[in-house]
């Protein structure tokens, strides 16, 4: 039988003979993560759980990256719960303090995660590093503990959706845009319980990163894993980032697929996704002119360095409008550096944005940008129900990097070809 | 047997509704619970008897990963979310966690706010006692079945090491 490529993944993962959806299967695991959120409820149901030793010590990772650099004193207590279980098991990928990236933009960059892997994360967005051609999915803590002891899962085998990315993107059209164009056509429960598989000429055009960010928002559709073929890109990404062994993968021709989707990106404007969720999906040229407060560039959507370079080609020249506070976050410790070495920083100092440590703060409403009642910010990240980013009576509108950042100058949701 | 009023909720009630993030600094079940649905109604836990049950629309527990999502409804004295479908991995969690879902599509429009129910976890058959109707549930695949059997994923996991050393 023809596979699609997220069957193909997990049988290069399991002994049982994969059939096809709907399918329990239980497959070896390449990586499994948790966060200060998520360690400390898996860690616990470890120890009930009676194991000792986790199953592969340089495959169990923690990155303390939520509540991080720690905001209060109950948050300082969880990180404590994760040190104290990394050193008790020898951890090789601990990260605390200036080693933290944002956990799913940091991974793929240490060469944790790549082509092939199967990798389950007690985060949502761990859907991630299926932008490298990885079976990479969310789970709870005490699915993550049993990972953590067994080194192993179980799957229910999805069902999948061809994505086909046809057309050219414009100069401020990326990943994200496209991702927000899809959920805005499926719905945040479009892909529940299933793959996205990405594919199509534009597909193959997309850097690296940009496949990261669409993978990243699988989720937000609802989906299990939203996947890119192991390609040429990937496979050296991989390798420039310390992976060997990785091999090419993509489906079978004449895979079976459940509903074919085409976003084509000819002519698309920067999309946004409006409150409170992010299928409310509109052109900029529909939502422009509304006053923002806040403008928050980072995250594991958008906070790696192709990001950053077309958030700081807006700064340039530029101010952030008065009344605006504009946060940028670079993902990860090399992102800054990187950031630094090009004089993104500069740029964005200069335009007076407040640039931060690498931190998901913000994003989830835990710290380092909380919006009060009435405000309304636009943010690269991925979610915008109600109160994600602090009151119940704020809103969060959803955009790429480049639509961000040209809000954040004008004051107002505007396009960014008038900035 | 559980026996409880019925709270409706909406639509893709997501888990930062279910649970804000601003909450996530422990993991004890009562702290959690004493917050639960904080996120979609400040106080919405005041109404809540224990025993009472969550019914709601499509994709509930969308969004975050959270354990602490079920931890919250179950430290809120809920046993039980009937709903016309959950999402992935809440669902998955609550399974974890010992929180009883039922999905049943459409026949969710048959349960009304305030209606007194009383739900048989192994049969999957909810009778609604105010207005008469029984709804029959899907039953639980095989496999998930053998977990549950076994008391939850805690104790399967601590059999399967068993069964390795």
């Amino acid at each position: 039988m023809p596979a699609t490529l997220a069957e193909k993944l997990l049988q290069r993962h399991s002994d049982t003979e994969i059939t096809g959806p709907g399918q329990i299967v239980r497959c070896r695991l390449s990586l499994v993560l948790a966060n200060d959120i998520t360690a400390p409820l898996a860690i616990k149901a470890f120890r009930e759980m009676g194991a000792h030793d986790v199953f592969d010590r340089d495959r169990v990772v923690i990155v303390t990256d939520h509540f991080t650099p720690n905001k209060d004193i109950a948050s300082a207590e969880q990180v404590k719960v994760c040190r104290e279980f990394a050193a008790e098991q020898l951890l090789a990928h601990y990260f605390e303090g200036g080693n933290v990236g944002v956990e799913h933009a940091l991974l793929p960059e240490l060469g944790l995660v790549g082509p092939g892997d199967v990798v389950i994360g007690a985060d949502s967005h761990t859907c991630t590093y299926g932008g490298l051609g990885a079976f990479a999915t969310g789970m709870g803590s005490t699915d993550i503990a049993g990972g953590m002891a067994l080194g192993e899962t179980w799957f229910k085998v999805p069902p999948t959706i061809q994505v086909v990315l046809t057309g050219d993107c414009g100069k401020f059209v990326g990943g994200k845009d496209l991702m927000l164009a899809l959920i805005g056509v499926i719905g945040v429960s479009g892909a529940r319980y299933k793959a996205l598989e990405f594919t199509g000429a534009l597909a193959t055009k997309l850097s690296v990163e940009a496949r990261l960010t669409m993978s990243n928002m699988a989720i937000e559709a609802g989906g299990k894993v939203g996947l890119f073929p192991a390609d040429a890109k990937a496979l050296a990404y991989a390798a420039a980032h310390g992976r060997t062994g990785d091999e090419a993968l993509e489906a079978d021709p004449g895979a079976h697929y459940e509903r074919v989707v085409t976003i084509n990106a000819d002519g698309m404007e920067p999309q946004i996704a409006c409150p409170h969720l992010p299928e409310n999906v509109k052109p900029v040229s529909e939502v422009a002119g509304l006053r923002i407060d806040q403008a928050v560039i980072g995250s594991c959507t958008n906070g790696r360095i192709e990001d950053l370079r077309e958030a700081a080609a807006i700064f340039k020249g530029n101010k952030v409008a008065k009344h605006v506070r504009c946060i940028v976050l670079p993902a990860t410790p090399a992102v800054w550096r990187q950031a630094l070495a090009e004089g993104l920083i500069e740029i964005f100092m200069d335009a007076d944005c407040v640039v931060g440590p690498p931190t998901c703060g913000p994003c989830l409403g835990g710290h380092m940008g909380i919006l009060a009642g009435g405000e309304r910010a636009i943010a690269t990240t991925n979610r915008n129900f109600r109160g994600r980013m602090g009151s119940l009576e704020s809103e969060v509108y959803l955009s790429g990097p480049a639509a961000a950042a040209a809000a954040a100058v004008a004051g107002a949701i505007i396009d960014p070809a008038k900035i | 047997m559980y026996q409880g009023k019925a709270h409706k909720v909406g639509d893709h009630i997501d888990t930062d509704a279910i649970i804000p993030a601003r909450f996530l600094v422990t993991t004890d079940a009562a702290e959690l619970g004493a917050n639960c649905m904080e996120g979609l109604e400040p106080g919405w836990i005041k109404r809540i008897q224990k025993g009472d049950i969550i019914v709601a629309g499509e994709n509930f527990g969308c969004g975050s990963s959270r354990e602490h999502a079920p931890v919250a409804i179950l430290g809120a004295g809920i046993p039980v979310v009937i709903a016309r479908s959950f999402a992935r991995i809440f669902y998955r969690n609550s399974f974890n966690m010992g929180l009883v879902l039922l999905e049943i599509g459409d026949d969710v429009t048959k349960i009304h706010d305030g209606d007194s129910l009383s739900v048989d976890a192994d049969t999957g058959v909810i009778d609604n006692r105010t207005t008469g109707e029984k709804i029959q549930c899907k039953p639980v695949p095989p496999f998930m079945k053998g977990i549950l059997d076994k008391g939850g994923l805690v104790p399967y996991v601590r059999d399967r090491l068993a069964a390795r050393a």
